[in-house]
């Protein structure tokens, strides 16, 4: 089965132009921050089982980072307790929320610096989320919220950027394994 | 009413969510294998349609993805390698009120569990089936499975099999499977839909699931790529067929629902009891 083009996630109505509030676009950020954590919590246990302790740490503090910034947001909203997911669930552009880190870019040889790759990707989707909604808002409150949160993404995107300059590079040969799970002969 | 049976009563209407569905268990898989978002859709499903862990039942055979019943908070059964929906169907027909839900492989289902897969199509039995199809033997460190391209090349299969691909999807069809779908496990909001939507429907559903393996088909990363919703959902078989038998595998979501009567266990009070047969043995 050869792979062509086209995808689902892609022919997706975006999300972004039926957030009519500032409750419904909140909730919005608050699942997007609440499914990266719950992600990146997945991510660390599954490195922690292949005793890559390294990365498992990294994605631990990035779930409990994502965590904090979902809080924040019902801190703002003075909402005591999450709010209720819509009917049918919420509608991103792509399959998952724009910062939920994709399970298939996991290697269990992986480096800090892939982990933060990762993490740079995601944000670099969320801003561009929120960048889509300040297009498409048809509302101004929301389209002044949805403003500041890009600018927060843009935030995000820049220290993602700042950590990836202080991380080692892997070399070439990072994913070599001396005792490969693969038969050899 | 006791106390004790009236808190049991007010914890069973108490809604529970994709998370209560998890078990304590960490999946054991390697990073990056697409069953983990599989585990997840299981749990979405279960929850969206209100189930009881003490009403499900999730019965595996052998394989990557067979280790999902461990991840589950409900009834789990660990089976015989490709056995699965042979002991999924006797719970089921002696248990008619459990929901059953059948987790399997690519190699577990269509190879070693081949003609248990067709007969329980044709039995349609109300349960439902999913296989997480990666076309290689994870587990087992990457043989060809029946889903395997004729061309994929490998240390163990040197230049490729050369051997025509199963179609799971036209066998289940054919053999009479009452829904047949196909999903991705990077979608898993979508394929836990499919799942809630298979076991909605009585009879035989049957689930197909892309869930790459990074570690042998790394390739597969590209499917997220190539899914696309599928152009038809019908009740027609040959339409359903005719699409499946063209299409490039990558057409996701309800490909057919039928209409057929599941099958269930005759409740006659005129039909004899064990005991009743021996007799007719009796020197």
């Amino acid at each position: 089965m050869k792979a062509k083009k086209a995808t689902a996630a892609s022919a997706r109505k975006s999300a972004a132009a039926g957030i009519a509030s500032i409750e419904e676009l909140m909730a919005y950020a608050y699942a997007l921050e609440l499914e990266a954590a719950e992600r990146y919590a997945e991510f660390a246990d599954a490195m922690e089982l292949h005793n890559n302790r390294e990365v498992s740490g990294l994605f631990r503090k990035l779930a409990r980072i994502e965590q904090r910034h979902a809080e924040q947001v019902l801190d703002e909203m003075g909402w005591t307790s999450p709010p209720e997911t819509p009917h049918g669930g919420y509608k991103w552009e792509g399959f998952e929320a724009p910062e939920t880190g994709d399970v298939t870019e996991l290697h269990y040889l992986m480096q800090p610096y892939h982990a933060l790759q990762i993490a740079l990707h995601n944000e670099k989707r969320a801003h561009v989320f929120y960048g889509n909604l300040v297009k498409q808002a048809s509302n101004a409150k929301v389209r002044k919220a949805a403003m500041e949160m890009e600018q927060e993404e843009a935030e995000h995107v820049r220290l993602i950027e700042e950590w990836i300059k202080r991380t080692p590079k892997p070399d070439a040969d990072w994913s070599i394994d001396p005792d490969p799970p693969a038969l050899a002969d | 009413m006791t106390a004790a049976t009236t808190s049991a009563t007010a914890r069973a209407t108490i809604p529970l969510t994709a998370a209560d569905f998890k078990s304590d268990y960490k999946p054991i898989w390697c990073p990056g294998c697409g069953d983990f978002s599989v585990v997840s859709s299981f749990t979405r499903a279960f929850a969206s349609l209100g189930l009881r862990p003490e009403n499900t039942a999730v019965i595996s055979g052998i394989g990557c993805s067979s280790r999902i019943p461990a991840y589950l908070t409900s009834y789990g059964f660990h089976g015989v390698h490709g056995r699965s929906l042979a002991a999924a169907a006797g719970l089921k027909l002696a248990r008619p009120d459990l929901t059953v839900v059948v987790a399997s492989g690519d190699g577990d289902g269509y190879s070693i569990g081949g003609n248990h897969f067709m007969h329980a199509c044709r039995r349609n039995v109300d349960m439902t089936y999913v296989v997480m199809d990666n076309h290689v033997y994870g587990m087992t460190k990457g043989q060809p499975s029946p889903t395997t391209e004729p061309d994929w090349d490998s240390k163990l299969s040197p230049g490729g099999t050369g051997l025509r691909t199963f179609h799971p999807l036209v066998i289940a069809l054919a053999a009479g499977a009452n829904f047949v779908a196909r999903g991705f496990s990077g979608d898993p909001k979508g394929t836990g839909e499919l799942i809630a939507e298979a076991i909605k429907t009585p009879g035989f559903s049957f689930v197909e699931i892309l869930s790459p393996c990074v570690t042998f088909r790394p390739e597969q990363r590209e499917w997220r790529k190539a899914v696309r919703e599928a152009p038809i959902n019908t009740d027609d078989p040959a339409r359903a067929a005719r699409l499946i038998m063209t299409d490039d595998g990558f057409n996701i979501g309800i490909l057919y629902r039928g209409h057929r009567e599941p099958y269930y266990r005759k409740t006659d009070k005129a039909a004899k009891q064990p005991a009743d047969l021996e007799k007719g043995f009796a020197i």
